[in-house]
């Protein structure tokens, strides 16, 4: 028998399965900058230098970096498994719901009411909190919940949807209906969570007060490492036999239905990490911005997830992290130069990378160095 | 070929599994029984029966519209009938079991339209249609070991795709992708293939290679073939169904087959 060159799937070690060389050193170097680097160009650069970051830049950073994580689930979902989800909103939003509970109850008597209870429950002339609100002060059951919650919601979705083989468009049209269902609950009073304005005004979290630099610099760095762990992990699932079903999926379902695997199991399994993921991003999210509203579930939200993810280029975690920066830093921008104009340049920016880049940033610089080769 | 795993005990995941053996010792591998399916009030099959012996090598043809393809459908699983008995051997009940079971269970399926998986490597492809433990957890822990390499290795030769391994299945041309598809049943293992129009769009070459490689196929498997190919039927047909209108309309060598009165009616214009 002739003799097979060793492929990636053949690799012994998890070392080199996940990166070659070159890509362990750009991993690194990327964990580099944002460990080491931007930390320090907050901290030890004096304000008005060259290499001064400020306060907010650390915050709008850290909150990319949320975005980068759900940009990373929703490739997972629909980059390599081909279920295009409209509704990964609603799993960010009830994750940073969670850990708002957490933040509401740990704001203490410190509310407008001095109240045991977060002032918009004393406007509403409650006397005690709703039983799902037990345990909350708790940080660690908190943090049970952010994954727990976005994550049995996509169990049960998905598990009815996927036994049901509803797929494609119809998948996503109604993903977009859960997380509209969901806005309008949480919007409702009633709900106990807020309604329109949500939770905000934390002040503190495991007693340490929240609106200080440490504190974001904290949180910035929990981000990039939740960040850089998530996209390990998510490269071991796509290294990994169960990747490559994913993806044959994604290519050809009834063959692997026929070769003898259940697709329902691994679509539900990847549909609920991604929710988790989602959940954990969203807890992330809400002590750097400060608040946590029902238009965080708002259908159009969950499409610029989509989008992130299309522009970055689908098939790619490295293009999903990049896709949600480049999307949110020229949001960012346009948002404040011409304000009136984000939602058409969004959507032109979809339509052109549909057309012209169908493969994304990373498949459009990975043609450019190709020629470069070639030349 | 040092740079392989081992294969000590206990390593090695996707190694293939042993799974009881269908029993087949004291009859036909596959067992249909008067089925009968209906699409809104359209008659697909009328009281099919049909039997295939371990080891043979069947030729079903059939005009257009005769229910070749919702008779694969119903022993695979994707159709249930609405009424009738589907065995595959003795004890396994096909109307019972889902597409991925009944796939586990020994039988592999080619479509019509050659359905692989396009962006995964030809060696991929075949890896991923070993048998094996397909849950999602073995899945994840999944390693290949050098067996199972050496395995993909010889499937590679027999289909002659081994200077493509590691080409993108995409790149093949139609003919080379209907031979990866049949490459994947073998690595399933299957007791019983059934092969939906399996030389359709190759060259002429390539079909009589094609006859070659299901010659040496039969005796090993059991195997159905589904063709419209009169002439690739001839070569390598033993026993011919003719199938009309969902049911069996005659049946035999394919001299007998073709002599047969109403054959020729339904064949050539009535």
């Amino acid at each position: 028998m002739p003799d097979l060159p060793k492929t990636r799937v053949m690799e012994k070690s998890l070392f080199s399965r996940l990166y070659g060389p070159r890509g362990w050193i750009a991993v690194a170097v990327l964990a580099f900058i944002a460990l080491v680097v931007f930390p320090l160009c907050n901290i030890a650069a004096p304000a008005g230098s060259f290499f001064h970051i400020s306060d907010y830049a650390v915050s709008l950073v850290g909150k990319f970096m949320c975005y980068a994580i759900v940009a990373l689930a929703m490739d997972l979902i629909w980059g390599y498994t081909g279920i295009l989800s409209l509704g990964h909103g609603v799993f960010f939003a009830l994750g940073g719901y969670a850990m708002g509970m957490y933040l509401m109850r740990s704001i203490g008597h410190d509310g407008v009411y001095k109240s045991d209870l977060p002032d918009f429950m004393v406007f509403l002339d409650w006397k005690a909190y709703p039983w799902y609100w037990k345990f909350t002060d708790n940080f660690w059951y908190a943090c049970l919940l952010v994954m727990l919650v976005p994550g049995a919601l996509a169990f049960i979705f998905g598990f009815f949807a996927f036994r049901s083989r509803i797929k494609g468009v119809y998948f996503s049209i109604i993903t977009q209906a859960m997380t509209f269902a969901f806005m309008l609950l949480f919007f409702r009073n009633d709900t106990g969570f807020g309604g329109n304005n949500g939770f905000t005004d934390f002040k503190r979290i495991l007693g340490v007060p929240i609106a200080t630099s440490s504190m974001r610099m904290t949180l910035f760095l929990l981000s990039a490492v939740v960040l850089i762990l998530m996209l390990l992990m998510a490269r071991y699932l796509i290294t990994s036999k169960l990747g490559r079903v994913l993806t044959a999926i994604r290519d050809a379902e009834s063959r692997v239905m026929f070769t003898g695997y259940n697709p329902v199991n691994y679509k539900l399994f990847i549909w609920t990490l991604s929710a988790v993921m989602c959940g954990i991003a969203g807890a992330l999210y809400v002590p750097q911005v400060g608040i946590i509203n029902p238009s965080e579930m708002s259908p159009a939200n969950s499409i610029e997830i989509a989008i992130w993810v299309a522009v970055g280029g689908r098939g790619s975690l490295v293009g999903a992290i990049l896709g949600a920066g480049i999307v949110n830093f020229a949001k960012s921008w346009f948002t404040v130069a011409f304000p009136e104009y984000w939602l058409f340049f969004l959507g032109a920016l979809f339509i052109v990378v549909t057309l012209f880049l169908p493969t994304g940033v990373v498949g459009w610089f990975s043609r450019f160095a190709k020629k470069e080769v070639k030349a | 070929m040092s740079a392989v795993h081992s294969t000590g005990a206990g390593e090695g995941i996707t190694d293939r599994i042993v799974t009881e053996e269908v029993d087949t010792l004291k009859g036909p591998i596959l067992y249909l029984e008067e089925i009968s399916v209906s699409f809104d009030g359209f008659k697909a099959l009328k009281k099919l029966t049909l039997t295939i012996e371990r080891g043979e090598l069947r030729c079903i043809i059939g005009p257009n519209g005769a229910g070749k393809t919702t008779m694969m459908d119903v022993i695979t699983g994707k159709t249930r009938p609405q009424s009738g008995t589907a065995f595959f051997g003795q004890t396994i009940d096909l109307t019972k079991l889902s597409e991925p079971e009944i796939a586990t269970a020994g039988i592999g399926r080619k479509f019509q339209k050659p359905t692989v998986y396009e962006k995964h490597t030809v060696f991929e492809n075949l890896e991923l249609a070993m048998k094996s433990d397909k849950s999602v957890f073995a899945s994840l822990k999944a390693k290949l070991s050098g067996e199972s390499r050496d395995r993909i290795g010889s499937v590679l030769q027999e289909i002659s795709l081994t200077d493509r391994a590691y080409e993108p299945a995409g790149l093949l041309s139609h003919g080379q992708k209907q031979w990866l598809e049949i490459g994947m049943l073998l690595m399933q293992e299957p007791k019983l293939l059934l092969l939906d129009e399996p030389v359709a769009g190759m060259t002429d070459e390539e079909t009589m290679k094609s006859a070659d490689l299901f010659l040496t196929l039969a005796g090993k498997y059991s195997v159905v073939v589904v063709e419209h190919d009169m002439d690739f039927v001839n070569k390598i047909a033993k026993t011919v169904t003719v199938l009309h209108e969902g049911s069996v309309l005659a049946e035999g060598t394919m001299d007998q087959v073709q002599n047969d009165e109403r054959v020729i009616e339904v064949y050539l214009g009535r």
